[in-house]
């Protein structure tokens, strides 16, 4: 290119952006459809954030309990995510995840199996049957693996180590490129391309206790928008309620729900299994109520209730949060999660051989003998870019986004395992339509010179600034900001101390210096990524601050309840000449058959009834 | 060497030190390789220590507060990404599942890239050799799927998920003296990572590829000579010698050498094993993808 800074271009009918589970389904779609495609990721490939989930795959395949079917599983996710989800993603993709997983077999995945040979699924919080197509616990190696080989097998160009710091637009406002940098060398590279789909994951490296990987910095949510696009429901975040909390050095790392799919319990310091205490009259009717119940469940699920150990992941992170503020907390902090007097030490170590290997390794702890420590940990957003169901499409033409990067599926709260399911249904939907969009565009739209080279010269602004900020100090700030002021229980005070702090925050970072050299520089990398961090932190912020309410993974000290006024709404999020405004936006109402399922399943539910039906729920104060 | 002069941090109070397990806790010397392909040496740089943590967590300290630019490559810090690899002390491990109390206490602790591969820049080794031999194997094929769908034995696909626990870390492929010591093997042999994936696509219960004599004439796996380093290193403990390398090998070698099978075959009128020319045509693996560095030159 002919700008003042030396910039390598090419040109795609596709690019990708992200190589998690999302982008490489999307990649292989798109392959498969015909376009020339670009995959751009941010690490080596094959290292993305799907690696870490652990449990399995949410899709209602019936092959352990015949009576699960689509219904049932979009149940569940509108239930479980407390009915802020789209209803049109959460019916697809229950529609849709059973073909997903199947076809990652005829890709070479292994997935463990039943006795009669068919794909074995596991019990998860939230899902009425077993229905986590897994492998062990890293049913994440195994999809981004298959994905990856295909999409190699395809003959994909992949661009490794490669940081988006923009989106490039058109004079008609479409998408039509983006440009970033090598990190290995520090050159610029700049693409055309007639379809973007973003596949960036999550934002949860802006907190700091996380499950999430390095790469976790929000970049696609930020480019999104930047480029005009609106982001919806930015305050739901989920906090997954086992994360480990010692060592310190290991605090966050997740633990994963299949410990208590496969019979772990909780328990609080005076050996107490306290979530019988946590049980919300929303899940009374499904839920066990008595130890008996609960353990039984495990081996009859048409007779029993769920034990609440599995009730939906913001439900157990509070009631978790709870007990340590009563004081019944671990020697450090958190919670025991129990299942070394529950299950013999080969079953833990056939089941969960990752999570034994963790706690061995890390904590000194054998998980087969003694009960783990544990805690809640940044893990998901459930918030993300506005995107049409069917097509993934945002709000800014020629822009799609699937996985977590994109909003609306999981409403309110995510249930384990529909998140690699969610990659795979919208990671293909997303690659499809940008393909469609693609073939029917002649030609390739030019590079945008200007946008390219105004973007070169803001990164290497950072080189320029002789004692400036150092880049990890404000991330750290940056983290115990969101970690005290807009964790699990929020408040209307703490949440305009985060917005004042997250504007100082703004200013600095405007401020950072970089020291030497352009190839493989950390600290640039660093203060590139805390753009997109702070875009992120600052949405999640103002949409908590609007949301006056309590509904899934988003919950208010000063409005503990949640308002069905505010389950008709979106907040949504938008940057306008530098400026972030969030607005309620009606959502689109569920069609009366997809509304009567819901009532049916529900009715049904309750007249599959159960034998302690009539016993008493109790319910302590779970929000304090 | 060079020496960066710098006061270590305040220590721990007396009572907060007592309450610590025995092990080292004034202070920690750290001696990181920095440099990138033009040369370099280590630096020495000393830091408190703290509890519990691993050496990628002093890594970060150093780099928030000494050495900024200090390049590292990492992600998950879990152990399941391998992005990691790095040779601590002299042995190729994963920095982030390396626990600094199982280090010797009181001694400085070194850390340098991966030997095997040409230098990025500081910690970060240039590992795209490896993703190039990832496009040269002869993708799954997979059985036509019957209209009920795929069946398989937990008993059958064990065999093949022990192989696809590998998190690609690399290390394997760092300490395997064929390539460790020859650069000039790069080109005809593909390393103990990706025998083991051809020995999962080789055992897959629904896979239908002969890749026999592409492994042999391609591949390379004659070169291994079983020195069973790779499955000394492997953070996952897969037994890459005993259940990949060796097996590989014997079927490598029946597929040419046994009269018996070879009449089998005859009698059976099974087609015999595709060459390697053959296979390199059926997989479409190696198409376009692209390269960005001097290292893995492979044809």
């Amino acid at each position: 290119m002919a700008g003042k800074h030396e910039v390598e271009t090419h040109g795609y009918d596709v690019v990708v952006i992200g190589a998690g589970g999302a982008g490489m389904r999307a990649a292989v779609e798109a392959i498969e459809k015909g376009c020339k495609t670009a995959l751009v990721c941010k690490s080596l490939l094959g290292k993305a954030h799907t690696v870490m989930a652990e449990g399995g795959v949410a899709a209602a395949l019936g092959n352990v309990w015949p009576q699960d079917n689509w219904k049932v599983h979009f149940r569940d996710t509108m239930r479980g995510g407390k009915m802020l989800n789209n209803w049109r993603m959460a019916e697809l993709h229950a529609r849709e995840a059973p073909d997903r997983v199947l076809e990652l077999e005829e890709w070479g995945a292994l997935f463990d199996r039943t006795e009669d040979g068919r794909i074995l699924q596991r019990d998860f919080g939230g899902h009425r049957y077993a229905r986590l197509a897994h492998v062990g616990d890293r049913t994440g190696l195994e999809l981004i693996r298959t994905t990856q080989q295909r999409a190699v097998a395809l003959g994909v160009d992949v661009f490794m180590e490669c940081k988006v710091v923009r989106l490039l637009k058109g004079d008609d406002g479409a998408v039509n490129g983006a440009v970033g940098f090598y990190r290995e060398s520090g050159d610029f590279v700049a693409f055309s391309a007639k379809a973007v789909v973003l596949a960036t994951g999550g934002v949860g490296k802006t907190w700091k206790f996380t499950s999430n990987s390095w790469e976790s910095t929000g970049d696609g949510h930020a480019l999104a928008l930047w480029a005009g696009a609106d982001m919806i429901d930015m305050e739901c975040v989920q906090f997954h309620p086992t994360g480990m909390i010692w060592p310190l050095s290991a605090r966050g790392l997740l633990v994963t729900e299949g410990v208590r799919g496969d019979g772990g319990v909780l328990k609080n310091s005076a050996g107490e299994r306290f979530m019988f205490d946590y049980i919300s009259p929303y899940f009374a009717a499904e839920t066990a109520d008595s130890v008996e119940e609960a353990d039984r469940w495990y081996d009859d699920k048409v007779n029993y209730r769920r034990p609440p150990e599995l009730l939906p992941r913001d439900e157990v992170a509070r009631a978790i949060n709870s007990e340590v503020k009563a004081g019944r907390g671990s020697q450090h902090g958190g919670v025991y999660l129990d299942i070394a007097s529950r299950r013999s030490p080969e079953y833990i170590r056939r089941r969960l051989p990752s999570m034994y290997h963790q706690f061995k390794q890390l904590a000194d702890v054998d998980i087969t003998a003694v009960p783990m420590e544990i805690g809640p940990t940044c893990h998901y957003i459930m918030g993300g870019v506005r995107v049409d169901a069917d097509t993934a499409e945002t709000t800014v033409p020629g822009l799609f986004a699937a996985g977590e990067v994109a909003g609306g599926m999981h409403g309110a709260n995510r249930l384990g395992g529909n998140s690699l399911s969610d990659l795979l249904v919208f990671g293909r939907r997303a690659g499809l339509a940008a393909a469609e969009r693609a073939l029917g565009q002649p030609g390739a739209p030019a590079v945008a010179e200007d946008q390219v080279e105004a973007v070169a010269g803001h990164c290497l602004a950072f080189f320029g600034r002789d004692g400036g900020e150092n880049p990890y100090d404000l991330h750290h700030e940056l983290q115990e900001t969101m970690q005290d002021l807009v964790g699990i229980i929020r408040t209307a005070s703490e949440l305009e101390d985060a917005r004042q702090r997250l504007g100082e925050l703004g200013d600095r970072v405007e401020k950072v210096g970089v020291t030497g050299e352009r190839a493989f520089n950390p600290s640039w990398h660093m203060a590139i990524d805390l753009e997109s961090m702070l875009a992120c932190a600052n949405c999640t912020t103002l949409g908590a601050i609007e949301r006056r309410e309590s509904r899934g993974g988003h919950t208010r000290d000063d409005y503990p309840q949640a308002d069905p006024e505010l389950e008709r709404v979106n907040m949504v999020t938008r940057l306008t000449d530098g400026r972030y405004s969030v607005t309620p936006e009606p959502r689109p109402a569920m069609p009366a058959e997809l509304a009567s399922l819901l009532e049916e399943a529900e009715a049904e539910e309750h007249g599959a009834g159960d034998p302690a039906s009539t016993s008493e729920v109790k319910v302590k104060e779970g929000q304090g | 060497m060079r020496a960066i002069e710098q006061a270590a941090g305040p220590t721990a109070p007396a009572g907060a030190e007592a309450a610590l397990p025995a092990g080292p806790v004034a202070d920690l010397r750290m001696r990181l390789w920095r440099g990138d392909s033009k040369g370099g040496d280590f630096v020495e740089y000393r830091i408190e220590a703290a509890e519990g943590e691993v050496v990628l967590d002093v890594v970060h300290r150093i780099q928030a507060t000494q050495a900024p630019d200090l390049a590292v490559r990492w992600n998950c810090k879990a152990g399941k990404c391998g992005s990691c690899s790095a040779e601590i002390n002299g042995r190729p491990r994963l920095m982030c599942m390396t626990r600094m109390s199982t280090l010797p206490a009181g001694e400085p602790v070194t850390i340098s890239p991966m030997r095997a591969f040409p230098v990025i820049r500081d910690l970060v080794a240039d590992v795209s050799y490896n993703y190039e031999v990832a496009k040269l194997i002869p993708s799954f094929t997979p059985q036509e799927k019957p209209p009920e769908g795929y069946r398989m034995q937990q008993v059958d696909v064990e065999r093949g998920q022990e192989f696809r626990k590998c998190i690609e870390c690399f290390l394997c492929q760092n300490v395997c003296h064929v390539i460790r010591d020859h650069e000039e093997n790069k080109e005809r042999y593909a390393g103990p990572r990706f025998f083991v994936r051809l020995a999962e696509l080789e055992m897959h219960p629904l896979d239908t590829l002969d890749r026999r004599a592409y492994i042999r004439e391609r591949m390379g796996v004659g070169y291994c000579n079983i020195t069973k380093c790779c499955t000394e290193v492997c953070p996952e403990e897969i037994h890459i010698t005993d259940n990949a390398i060796i097996p590989l090998k014997e079927r490598v070698v029946d597929s040419r050498y046994d009269p018996i099978a070879w009449l089998g075959r005859r009698i059976l009128s099974r087609p015999a094993p595709m060459t390697a020319a053959q296979v390199a045509e059926r997989t479409r693996a190696g198409r376009g993808a692209r390269t960005r560095s001097g290292s893995g030159s492979l044809g």
